[in-house]
């Protein structure tokens, strides 16, 4: 029966973000702020994996692809489609999920646990409107954008990997990404980087605004966050593929 | 003024607090005591409207804000300061930042008109040069004086102190005190102050609610409290530190060792023991 009341608060949450703010200024402060954090907070870390994802599905493909009737220049196409339409949108948000999702609901819980929330409500905030939507919003606005630059770095490390491995000259690498391109893969990767996105932020924000307890309870929803929104991204994915492929 | 009439709250079935009810005046100190777990900081809430009671109404200068729509509520509490016990200052903003939070939020004042009223508070507060410090950097005692300055940028109509003393020293928790009380006649607030800290009762209390197990056990004035004859409240008085000399002083004239008016202060000599 948890479940059920837990999805229910989520609910009722969600409902509870969308009221008039009080100061826009305030809220578009909060709202930069939360795009500083979620953005560019997570920039090096999206950056190091996607390199180092296009770098090691290059050296893979190419070991497995043994025929020598198969061109070099597939090995390009199957990392940039591999990249696109899974590592960059999915495996990158599952990073995500444990960078932005547990510092969202590590926040929050600190600021529950320390009545920094029962403050704001006293002080006649919304607290569900300042404090998630922004984190939403944020999150909807900056993932997406990191998805498509770990899409471009991905696919820019399997073309450094190829050269530096001897795999294939980086003409080669290029014809490849060129061929049989499907511009629907990148809208497919953008539509599951807006899901992925909500799971991302508003799943740690409910565990982190729910949190009851001390600093133990914050470990707790900060890792709780992490795991639900992990097996939701996944499950989305699967939804998601067969639904849109 | 608020008034509290016949308030209950339970969680998952078990009752908290049970037809507690009051009526705490302006400019006055009015102080809910009792034990850990009494149920004062759940009255408290219940109050300014942090928990939904199961049932009982709370009025504010006579308006239901148990029945209030959100907007109304939220206009309530616009008016509402409140200092919590652990402070809750915003770990992330420094002292100027998280005093003029309430003005940017609530106001369209300009960033110099509400720089003067952060000072203004501040120094009302006995703070000097730490504005540009944060949280984590501040003494328990500047903590509170700030949360105290926070909650008092607006000037509100209405101030709630949980639990102010709670890990403070005996001076620090004095100048609080005072602080508090002075504030509270200056602005003509209604105070609303959780302690179980007998020499606050004693320094501020103008208005008593002693809780027991939930309920409301005994009210009264500060100059009752020494001579009430309610067990409960006796044991909760006798078992903190606080004036051991007036425990001893009653013994004695109970005993007739003394005459009954002897160590008592100004105020109780003029009106006299209400035993």
């Amino acid at each position: 029966m948890t479940i059920f009341n837990d999805i229910g608060r989520y609910l009722l949450m969600i409902k509870g973000m969308f009221s008039k703010p009080e100061n826009h200024k305030m809220y578009w402060k909060e709202f930069i702020h939360q795009c500083t954090e979620i953005g560019f907070g997570s920039l090096g870390i999206v950056a190091i994996i996607s390199v180092f994802i296009g770098a090691v599905s290059t050296i893979q493909t190419a070991y497995q692809l043994v025929s020598p009737l198969i061109p070099p220049s597939t090995i390009a196409q199957i990392v940039r489609d591999t990249v696109i339409l899974e590592f960059a949108p999915t495996l990158v948000c599952i990073v995500l999920a444990g960078v932005a999702g547990s510092r969202i609901a590590s926040e929050l819980g600190n600021m529950r646990v320390s009545e920094q929330i029962d403050a704001l409500e006293i002080m006649g905030v919304n607290t569900k409107t300042y404090l998630i939507l922004p984190k939403i919003v944020a999150a909807l606005l900056m993932i997406p954008l990191l998805v498509v630059i770990a899409m471009a770095l991905g696919i820019w490390g399997g073309r450094l990997a190829g050269t530096a491995a001897g795999i294939l000259s980086t003409s080669m690498y290029d014809k490849g990404l060129l061929e049989y391109f499907v511009p629907y893969n990148v809208i497919f990767a953008l539509i599951k980087s807006y899901v992925f996105s909500f799971i991302i932020s508003s799943i740690p924000a409910f565990y982190g605004y729910y949190v009851k307890g001390g600093a133990l309870e914050i470990g707790r929803a900060s890792t709780k966050a992490v795991v639900v929104s992990c097996i939701l991204i996944l499950f989305a994915d699967y939804l998601l593929s067969a639904l849109l492929l | 003024m608020i008034e509290v009439h016949n308030i209950k709250k339970s969680f998952d079935g078990r009752v908290v607090i049970e037809d507690v009810s009051a009526v705490m005046k302006a400019g006055q100190c009015n102080l809910i005591i009792g034990s850990s777990g009494s149920g004062k900081t759940v009255l408290q809430k219940c109050i300014v409207g942090l928990f939904e009671p199961d049932d009982g109404e709370v009025l504010y200068s006579g308006q239901n804000f148990t029945t209030m729509n959100g907007v109304d509520k939220t206009n309530i509490r616009k008016e509402i300061g409140m200092l919590f016990q652990g402070s809750a200052l915003f770990d992330s903003l420094n002292v100027e930042e998280n005093i003029m939070f309430p003005l940017s939020m609530f106001t369209t004042d300009g960033h110099r008109k509400k720089l003067d009223r952060v000072n203004e508070v501040l120094d009302r507060v006995n703070l000097k040069d730490v504005n540009r410090k944060f949280p984590a950097e501040l003494s328990g005692g500047m903590k509170k004086r700030v949360a105290l300055a926070r909650a008092i940028v607006l000037n509100p109509k209405y101030l709630f102190c949980d639990e102010p003393n709670s890990g403070l020293d005996p001076q620090t928790s004095l100048v609080i005190d005072k602080l508090i009380k002075e504030i509270t006649i200056e602005f003509n607030m209604t105070t609303v102050v959780n302690t179980h800290d007998m020499n606050s009762v004693m320094e501020i209390g103008d208005y008593i609610l002693y809780m027991y197990q939930g309920r409301k056990e005994w009210e009264g004035s500060k100059k009752d409290i020494i001579f009430s004859k309610n067990e409960r409240l006796n044991s909760f008085i006798f078992a903190s530190e606080f004036l051991q000399d007036a425990k001893d002083m009653r013994m004695l004239e109970m005993t007739g060792k003394i005459p009954s008016l002897r160590n008592m202060d100004d105020m109780m000599r003029k009106d006299g023991p209400s035993l």
